[in-house]
């Protein structure tokens, strides 16, 4: 495989994007009608690629899993969207936008691709609000912004704690001008489950039909692949249910390689755990810690009510260790933190919890100030919970959450396969080890509205018009493959159910690829999920039949994947002797507990290529920093 | 949190295809009052597969109620007996122990039942894409701050934005009417300055579809609000009412 | 006109037909009910009144043929949505949870209608047609209060008169807040007090033209 070219432009970081945009070839509008794109996946980057692509006279095939476009997990992100408006007259702007991404990222993105997130920002906002997104307003009429972790500017814009929402229903509704206009048509309730090659070259897809279990091929010129992240390999995330990994996963067993798997986010602010049956975790707005002060108290096993913990027992943690940003301190330090007070048995009744309390702020700014601003999220907290956040503090817990890693690409999002391109969070690109809050709302419409409407046509006005049938030897190929896997997994018909190898996966992987993560813990990673799999194509029990709806089927077949994936994961963790961000090494750690990145040997991109299940070969991208000076990341 | 486990007795809706007919099948289940509703499905399809048996086949997503796929008709009630929220959102402890527990998928003849508890609500999406959007390409918008908007009006098209496709309205109404969903969107663009360009066009040919579509009429007894997860207000509908007579009566269009 | 076709048979156009029809004739049941409180008034003054109309008899002609369109347009049209809604579900729910979400009177309005369309038939047969001697019951010269009077002292019929007042009280109570719901009327100042209104307004029409049979069957008719 061909050593990777990220096609950085060259000249000043401020121009790489201007320049390039020059540079790139552009297809003619009247032949742009002569393409056809494929487009999986229809969250906020998906939907605005397809929307923005069939504006442009492409002609657009769009698939989702769901039953509608409008279902995408990115409609779940509660706080924010980021960008460098600096409408605050608060020292914003995009090189500080920029700067704080790649430190927040802890030196592992690349500068040249987090610049130009920095720079589109600005149009995205413009780009909704023409959209009608009902964003918050000030008494004057003009837009609102609050701030959130990892930043020390109020540059994040929102729609009450929907913002993911409506962005991605704006997203949708530029989508669905295009289906009504013909230039996009959207297949729902189809799964990718293959990516076909012809000649080394991205030309079409399979999917299954969800409803009626037929395998339907369809060929393109392009494939853009916007399928999400695989934070669902845990089991228990904040992921949607059906947020599956198996989509890149395919792709890169045909060859597109996976970057930093390792790399993964355990949010700070979710509801704990009850129980067994539990099947997700339920996520709460980072936002609430604006206004929200996480505590535990000073003694180990303390039982008692938390009102009834007086003030000078109570350890706030957070505000102790970092005093510059405290409450609001990165994600994967809060939940690093959560977890060592957790561990020291300083938990909420020794448990696996710890307290975010508003009394403080409703004492403060009186509780219809905090009910304006955080109402829906108490009313989903109680709904849940039972309890009452306006008078007993929330109990939270981090959780697995977002996935830094993803297909490998280059500065134009286009994976080492030629005519693969991969947008939003199931690309690597733009949050190097770690993701600050409201930033990948910001990235998948960066990705979808304003840079692959540019980077797809360098791509295409260097292609032949002439389509590749669907009964190309390469279709055919990968459609007895597909039907093979299905067949095999109906026909085990073992003991155990695809839910119960799923829970044991996700055990391992929180236990030992999670928070903190060893060298011997991740070893014996390996050799369980291995052994797990191979116990997975003996064991496992696929009711029902092929011919007809059958979620057991479509399940089974992301498990797969998970289990591969889960073991490429293990192994970039085991692989990368530092730690950074999201992915947190004990043998290196500082003397205070803190993470210690190995900028002398690490500062590069993982990109595994995929040679059978279990074997894998590690490429690395070197990444070079011309304007940022590595530091050690500190919050303090 | 945790209390005893209660035991449930349910009579779930069982139907192959869409085509075929279909029956109540019961099911019992001891389950924690701290566990969801939908988990308490997902335990008896555990128990189903575990013994071969064909799971029961509903959906959910997200299960935090925002991404509007889960919708179940539980006890005559769409999303179940507590209002606003969606079903993902219901906890058994809102059930007591030997509660019967009766559930059927969203009935109406425009979202026809593709399996079990799962029906097909593209009919929504239908309505959409013939008029739920402003027409404006990517690229080329005026700056975000170039138009204040009132915080009261921002905040009025976001309570109609909200409305997370469910359906759920559909489900409750007496006549399967789409009007609270419809009106929910033709509001959002109606109370914003970028939505007025097309404000007539726009409902008419939104109400045009939804009518074609086999959704009932509007007879104003308002349990689509009573039951949407996120509480759309019937003044959409009046809203819309307006524009629509006000379009109908005043545009040039003579089709 | 196929722009008045559209929408008259739009979902919208049905419901704002019903709506101009439904206000029109609660506008024409307020006439209606002050001519008929003047049988309080003794013989004397009800048979003067009725006389008074007889006078300008091809005015009343116009109004009552107006008045029939009206009635048909709104009976015609609520039949078509009644019938339209059905088969927009054509599957029933086992368990019917209405009753949870929204009022008894806004669900019946097809049922409570047809009801008063039957006392309605009675009505006029029993009423119009002898007023206006027409068929085989005729009236006495200018006998009308006496003819009333004699009418209402059957039990029966004055107890169905009775039942659909208070139907009538009913349909009105979700048709009179209904028609400005669906003219668009509607405002977070003003709707409470429409709806107040509605429900007075109702309320005072059903007792009223219900107290007329129980004065003659009970007062007038224990004498």
């Amino acid at each position: 495989m061909a050593v990777l070219d990220s096609k950085i432009p060259a000249g000043n970081l401020r121009d790489k994007w201007t320049n390039h945009k020059f540079n790139m070839k552009l297809v003619n509008p009247a032949n742009k009608r002569k393409y056809d794109i494929i487009v999986v996946g229809t969250g906020l980057a998906g939907a605005s690629a397809a929307a923005s692509l069939g504006e442009l006279g492409y002609n657009v095939s769009a698939f989702t899993f769901h039953d509608s476009a409008r279902r995408a997990h990115s409609i779940s992100a509660q706080g924010g969207i980021n960008a460098s408006k600096n409408y605050q007259n608060d020292g914003d702007s995009v090189y500080r936008l920029f700067y704080d991404t790649v430190k927040g990222g802890d030196f592992r993105a690349r500068e040249a691709n987090v610049h130009r997130l920095a720079e589109v920002s600005d149009n995205i906002i413009d780009q909704c609000v023409a959209q009608g997104v009902p964003f918050a307003r000030e008494y004057g009429g003009l837009l609102d912004n609050r701030s959130f972790g990892g930043a020390q500017v109020s540059r994040t814009f929102y729609a009450r704690g929907q913002t993911g929402q409506q962005l991605l229903l704006g997203a949708v509704s530029a989508l669905n001008r295009q289906v009504g206009l013909g230039k996009v048509k959207l297949y729902t309730r189809r799964e990718m489950l293959s990516l076909v090659l012809v000649d080394g070259v991205a030309k079409g897809i399979l999917v299954r039909n969800l409803v009626t279990g037929e395998v339907e091929k369809h060929s393109a010129h392009a494939v853009i692949l916007a399928t999400g992240g695989y934070a669902n390999v845990f089991f228990l995330s904040t992921n949607a249910m059906n947020s599956n990994a198996t989509a890149i996963w395919r792709a890169h067993k045909k060859g597109a390689m996976f970057a930093n798997p390792c790399f993964t986010q355990i949010h700070p602010t979710c509801l704990p755990v009850h129980g067994e049956s539990q099947s997700k975790l339920t996520l709460m707005s980072e936002s609430l810690r604006n206004d929200g002060r996480v505590w535990v108290s000073k003694k180990k096993n303390d039982m008692r009510a938390p009102g009834q913990i007086p003030e000078d027992e109570r350890d706030y943690y957070l505000e102790r260790k970092y005093p510059s940003f405290g409450n609001l301190s990165p994600r994967d330090i809060s939940s690093r933190s959560a977890k060592e007070v957790c561990d020291e048995g300083r938990g909420v009744m020794g448990g696996d919890a710890v307290y975010l309390d508003f009394e403080d702020s409703i004492n403060r700014l009186g509780k219809k100030a905090i009910e304006e601003k955080y109402g829906n999220l108490f009313e989903i907290y109680e709904t849940i919970t039972g309890e009452n956040p306006y008078n007993v503090p929330m109990k939270i817990y981090p959780a697995p959450h977002y996935t830094m890693g993803g297909l490998w690409v280059d500065y134009n999002l286009m994976s080492n396969v030629p005519g693969l391109f991969i947008l939003g969070e199931a690309n690597f690109s733009d949050h190097g080890a770690n993701r600050l809050g409201a930033s990948a709302l910001m990235q998948g419409l960066a990705d979808g509205y304003f840079v692959i409407p540019y980077t797809v046509g360098d791509y295409l006005a260097s292609q032949k018009p002439t389509l590749v049938k669907t009964d190309h030897p390469e279709f055919v190929k990968a459609e007895s493959e597909l039907n093979e896997q299905v067949k095999k997994l109906l026909s085990i018909k073992g003991k155990r159910t695809v839910d119960d190898f799923h829970k044991t996966l996700g055990r391992i992987m929180w236990n030992k690829v999670g928070m903190a993560r060893n060298d011997k813990g991740l070893k014996e990673a390996i050799e369980e999920i291995r052994a797990l799999r191979s116990e997975y194509w003996k064991d496992v029990n696929v009711v029902g039949s092929n011919g007809d709806f059958n979620q057991t089927l479509e399940r089974a077949g992301r498990v797969a994947d998970y289990l591969e994936l889960g073991e490429l994961m293990a192994l970039d963790a085991l692989t990368r002797n530092e730690s950074c961000g999201g992915h947190f090494r004990e043998e290196f750690q500082t003397e205070d507990g803190e993470a210690k990145r190995d900028d002398q040997n690490y500062t590069f991109v993982s990109a595994w290529e995929f040679i059978n299940p279990g074997e894998w070969n590690l490429h690395k991208e070197n990444l070079e920093y011309e304007s940022v000076k590595l530091s050690q990341r500190s919050y303090k | 949190m945790s209390g005893k486990n209660i035991n449930v007795s349910l009579k779930i809706w069982r139907q192959d295809g869409p085509k075929t007919v279909g029956s109540f099948a019961e099911y019992k289940i001891s389950i924690s009052p701290d566990a969801s509703f939908l988990e308490m499905l997902d335990e008896i399809n555990n128990d189903l597969e575990s013994k071969n048996q064909i799971p029961i086949a509903f959906e959910s997503d997200c299960r935090e109620g925002i991404c509007g796929t889960c919708g179940l008709v539980i006890n005559g009630q769409p999303h179940g007996p507590i209002p606003k929220i969606a079903t993902c959102q219901l906890h058994m402890r809102n059930f007591k122990d030997g509660d019967p527990i009766w559930i059927e998928p969203f009935r109406a003849k425009a979202f026809p039942i593709i399996k079990d508890l799962v029906v097909d609500r593209s009919g929504f999406d239908e309505i959409l894409q013939t008029g739920g959007y402003i027409s404006i390409n990517t690229g080329g918008v005026p700056d975000a701050n170039a138009i204040p908007i009132s915080k009261d009006i921002a905040s009025l098209a976001m309570d109609a934005a909200a409305c997370i496709g469910c359906g759920a309205c559909v489900a409750a109404c007496k006549n399967a009417s789409a009007m609270l969903f419809v009106s929910a969107k033709v509001s959002q663009y109606a109370l914003l300055p970028q939505g007025q360009p097309e404000r007539s066009q726009r409902v008419q040919s939104m109400v045009a579809k939804m009518d074609e579509l086999g959704f009932g009429s509007c007879t104003n007894t308002y349990a689509c609000e009573a039951e949407c997860p996120k509480g759309i207000s019937v003044t959409n509908i009046a809203r819309m009412n307006r524009d629509y007579i006000k379009a109908s009566v005043t545009s040039n269009s003579v089709e | 006109m196929s722009w008045f076709n559209t929408f008259f048979n739009s979902s919208i156009g049905k419901k704002l037909f019903m709506g101009i029809t439904g206000i029109s004739l609660i506008l024409f049941l307020k006439f209606h009910l002050i001519n008929n409180l003047s049988l309080f008034g003794g013989p004397e003054i009800f048979n003067t009144v009725v006389k008074n109309l007889e006078s300008i008899k091809p005015l009343v002609r116009v109004i009552e043929v107006v008045l029939a369109l009206i009635f048909l347009i709104h009976i015609f049209n609520g039949i078509r949505l009644w019938i339209e809604n059905k088969k927009a579900r054509p599957v029933k729910y086992a368990v019917n949870g209405s009753s949870k979400n929204s009022t008894i009177y806004s669900r019946t309005m097809a049922q409570t209608g047809s009801i008063i369309f039957i006392f309605l038939v009675i009505h006029l047969r029993t009423f119009w047609m002898s007023f206006n001697s027409i068929g085989v019951v005729g009236i006495e010269e200018h006998k009308y209060y006496e003819f009333v009077a004699s009418t209402f002292l059957d039990p029966i019929y004055s107890g169905f008169y009775v039942f659909a007042m208070i139907l009538l009280g009913l349909h009105l109570n979700h048709g009179f807040q209904s028609v400005f719901q669906t003219f668009g009327w509607t405002h977070k100042k003003y709707t409470p007090i429409i709806n107040v209104i509605g429900t007075i307004y109702s309320i005072f029409v059903a007792i009223a033209f219900a107290s007329i049979p129980i004065y003659f069957l009970f007062i007038q008719g224990g004498k």
